[in-house]
Formats: structure tokens, sequence, C-alpha cells
């Protein structure tokens, strides 16, 4: 194989693709809660273009055990494709990990908009962390009613990020998206 | 009926002896019609979703795995599969409950607290590998198998490097919550220190992992409670899976010469130094749930040796072939 080294990609045609590259990956959405765009999840961490032109996109998991890392990443890729971006590599960023705090607020939006109740604040934390043998308190508005009158029914649901709660008022279970 | 689809295109000719078919009453989609098919609205829009990717990448890729200074690479990649085999092994006892657990949303619970730990064991698996590779079995040439993947599904019962509270059998709902109640309070507060380890991998995965430690270890003293305070037999079983349970949690705490290695290097933690904390919250759970401390002493160790340096029971044996065996007999499988 004879080895070329490609020519340096000018500044000003690399800044071009990079808002290029950032216009089509903040579109991509979350697999699991597809009203919600990765750059609304807080998992799209950052985009940027190499010497060679090449698109590099970091993203974060979730969860440590989050399966739909590859699925995002197969989205990524597929859609800097098909916008002429071709050859995109996705890498994993560990640090700092995500945080649910990181949801925008027109993510949360988009949530209450699909029934879903959107995360508090983390609380902060200084020194060991608690124990705590007392159900996790939240303040939980139905997001079909608006009633505060909700009762956990699970701290664990389908998928890592949710818990499950049912409004005692207009008497609808609905997911809520947990603080970590 | 041929066996592969032809293009819509090219339209394979109907043999001349087949009758035409009747009219169906609801026609199969065809993909080249310009109205669309009737599935179209299920795509959303966005075909992917009908085909998560499949294919594995390096769960490390654009991490900084270099080796920090001052550790031996042998050293830290044993360190990582003690850490690695710890999750995989709870994560695969916490699995077999899926669909047999008390009620649905215990299963749920379980089956999440067994993906988080599935998660930690792939990223240090997968650093174990990056940092020594003569960990990793050797394949037949040309697997497309993982590294990380090598290690789970291809180590023999003697290489894993888990504690032995870990393997046991997952016994009734009240051991299994007392086998997660000190696993989780045990690697929580390791984590805890593990964070400012000078590796940048186990500083991410321990940052992490402390967030969801912290609801494995909630869930489990809750349950704890729940059930000492519930209902004459409830009570019975926990006190009698206490008893079960407590002579495996001393190994948590033993150090291994590997660990005081790494711990030494800056990069690990001395599982000794981790000791009194967890004593104080377990005995915080005890406390509440008005539970006698327990006094079983220590499993032994067989001439020394325990499960950090391969020793296991026998339910490890088991618990690996069911793991392995589709991933053993193929080698050569794409996932």
């Amino acid at each position: 194989m004879p080895t070329t080294t490609p020519a340096p990609v000018e500044s000003e045609t690399r800044k071009a693709l990079h808002d290029k590259a950032m216009a089509v990956a903040r579109t991509v959405t979350d697999p699991e809660m597809p009203m919600l765009t990765l750059e609304d999840l807080g998992v799209l961490r950052s985009v940027d273009v190499d010497d060679d032109g090449h698109v590099v996109v970091a993203i974060t998991p979730t969860y440590t055990g989050c399966p739909a890392m590859a699925a995002m990443r197969d989205d990524l890729v597929r859609s800097l494709q098909e916008a002429g971006l071709p050859g995109a590599t996705v890498r994993v960023s560990l640090t700092p990990a995500w945080s649910s705090d990181w949801i925008s607020e027109r993510g949360r939006q988009a949530l209450r908009d699909h029934g879903l109740s959107a995360p508090g604040r983390v609380p902060a934390r200084s020194g060991p962390v608690a124990l705590s043998l007392m159900p996790t308190r939240r303040e939980i508005a139905c997001p079909r009613c608006g009633s505060a009158q909700t009762e956990l029914t699970s701290e664990f649901g389908p998928t890592a990020c949710k818990a499950l709660y049912r409004c005692t008022s207009c008497l609808e279970p609905f997911e809520h998206v947990k603080e970590i | 009926m041929t066996d592969h689809v032809e293009p819509a295109s090219h339209p394979a000719p109907e043999p001349a002896s087949h009758p035409a078919p009747e009219p169906a009453s609801h026609p199969a989609p065809d993909p080249s019609d310009a109205h669309g098919s009737v599935y179209d609205g299920l795509l959303g829009g966005d075909p992917s979703h009908w085909a998560f990717g499949t294919d594995f990448e390096d769960p490390l890729a654009g991490v900084d795995t270099t080796i920090p200074d001052g550790v031996d690479a042998h050293d830290l990649g044993t360190y990582c599969l003690m850490l690695a085999d710890d999750a995989l092994i709870a994560s695969q006892r916490l699995a077999q409950w899926t669909s047999r657990a008390p009620d649905l949303e215990e299963d749920i619970a379980l089956a999440n607290i067994a993906l988080d730990l599935l998660g930690q064991a792939r990223l240090l698996l997968a650093r174990a590998a990056a940092a020594d590779p003569s960990l990793v079995p050797v394949l037949p040439e040309g697997s497309p198998v993982p590294p990380e993947d090598a290690l789970a599904f291809f180590r023999e019962s003697g290489e894993f490097r888990n504690v032995r509270l870990v393997e046991t059998d997952n016994g009734d709902f009240a051991v299994t919550i007392v086998k997660l109640l000190v696993l989780a309070t045990a690697r929580l507060a390791l984590l805890e220190r593990l964070a400012s380890s000078s590796d940048h991998v186990l500083a991410a995965v321990a940052a992490k992992g402390v967030k969801e430690l912290t609801y494995h270890r909630d869930y489990a003293g809750r349950w704890f409670l729940t059930l000492a305070q519930g209902t004459d037999e409830s009570r019975r079983r926990l006190e009698a899976a206490l008893a079960t349970v407590w002579p495996l949690q001393a190994e948590l705490f033993a150090t291994h010469d590997v660990e005081r290695r790494v711990a030494e290097a800056g990069v690990g933690v001395d599982p000794a130094t981790i000791a009194d904390d967890v004593a104080v919250v377990l005995a915080q759970v005890f406390a509440v749930s008005g539970v006698d401390q327990p006094t079983q002493g220590a499993l032994a160790a067989v001439q020394g040796r325990q499960g950090r340096d391969g020793l296991h029971t026998e339910a490890l044996s088991l618990l690996l072939a069911e793991m392995q065996v589709v991933a053993r007999a193929h080698p050569m499988g794409r996932w």
C-alpha cells in the first residue's frame, strides 16, 4: 500500500465542515425517547473535525450499561453520511459522568409534552454517599393533569433511566426520568 | 417460491405453469410503490429504528488508556479483572431472577441492577485487555469476538478473580437481597475511593458507578428493612439468609497482593481500608431493621487461596457453563 498523507484541510473548510456536522448531529434523536435529541439529552458531548477532514463525534452513556449506545452511534454515522459527511467516527466520553441535570429545558418540555415527568435537580452531595432506607422523595406533578397527588409504583422502570409513578387524581400511570 | 428476494425493479418472470394468485384482501406491501406501504407509518420516517446496531466496537474507543506511571501492566489488568468479575458474576446471578422475581416490579429492578453491573464489567474487562493483552484467551484466527467478550466467555473458572460472595446461588429472595446489600455497600465504598485513581478509565468507571451503586444499595437496604419488619416468615427467611451469607463477606476486605501493589501505585484501592466504613453502614441497616449483628465466622481460604486467587466454589462452574455455552459453541460467531 502506498502511503500518502492527505493534504491537511484548510481551517476555513474545517470550520464549515464542523458547522455542517454539528447541525446534523444536533438533529439525531435518542432511540428510546425519540422526542429528545441526543443534544437535548446531554449525551452529545462534542463534534470535531480532524486534520483529514473526518468528523469525530463524542457521546457519553446515560448509564454504564446503556444498551442504546450502539444505536446512537449508528444513527449519528448514518445521518452524517446522508448529509454528505461519510466516514464519521463516534467515540465514547466517560468523563464527566452523565447527569440528568444536563437535559436541556427544551428536552424537559419535550418529555412533558409526551407524557413523561422530567427529572428534578440532582441534590448536591459532599462527603460519603448517605444510605437512604426510605422511598426517594420527589416533588412530582402528573404530566397529564398536573396534579401533585402522585405515588411511586416502582423505582425501576422499562429503561434504567425511568421510575414508574401513578397519578392518584386522574389515575393515569406515567414514567419519571430519574435524577442521577 | 424463490428463497431470495428479487430486486423490485427487476421482477422475476412468473413461471407459465403457475396460476396467477388470487388477489389478496390485504396485499403484501410493495416497497417500491410510489404511494408507500401500510407499514411506512411504523417507521416514523427513520428506517434505522428497525435495525439497531448489533456490531460491537471497542467500548473504550477514544478513551485515554495509557498505563499510569509506577504500576505494572499485568497487575493493572489483573486488578481490572477482579473488579470486572465481581460485577459480571453478580450481574449474571441477578439476571437469573428475570421472569422469576416475586412480582414484576422486582423483576425489573433486579434486571436494571444487573444491567448496570454488566455495563461496569464490560468497561473493566476492556480495560483489563487494553492494559495487558496477554490476559485475553486466544481464540481461533479470524474470530470476531472482541477482547472483553473473550475474557467473559472463554476463561475457565480458575481464571476468574471474583469474590465467592457473588457466585453462590441466589437462594430465596432474602438471600439475594442480603448478598446484594453486602456487595453494593462494599462496592460503593470502594468506587468512591477509586474515583481518584490515577488510571483514567478506572477513575471514570468508578465515578459513574458510584451513582449506580447508590441506588443498588438503597434498594437492597429498603428490602432488608421490609423483610425484617414484615411477617414472621419474611423475618425468619431474612435471618436465615444473613447467617448463610455472612461467612462470605470477609473476603471482600482481604487484601490480595495485586490489590496491595496497585493501591501503593495510586491506581487501586486496598479493600482493607473500606472495611470499617462498610461495617458502619451495615450496622445502621441492622439497627433500623432490629436485626442482631451476625457473628458467623468467615468462610475459610483453601491453602491460603480465595476467590481473588481463582479459588471458587462449584457454583461458579455451573454458572459459567450456562453463561458461556453459546459463545463457546460459536467462537467464530458474529452477533
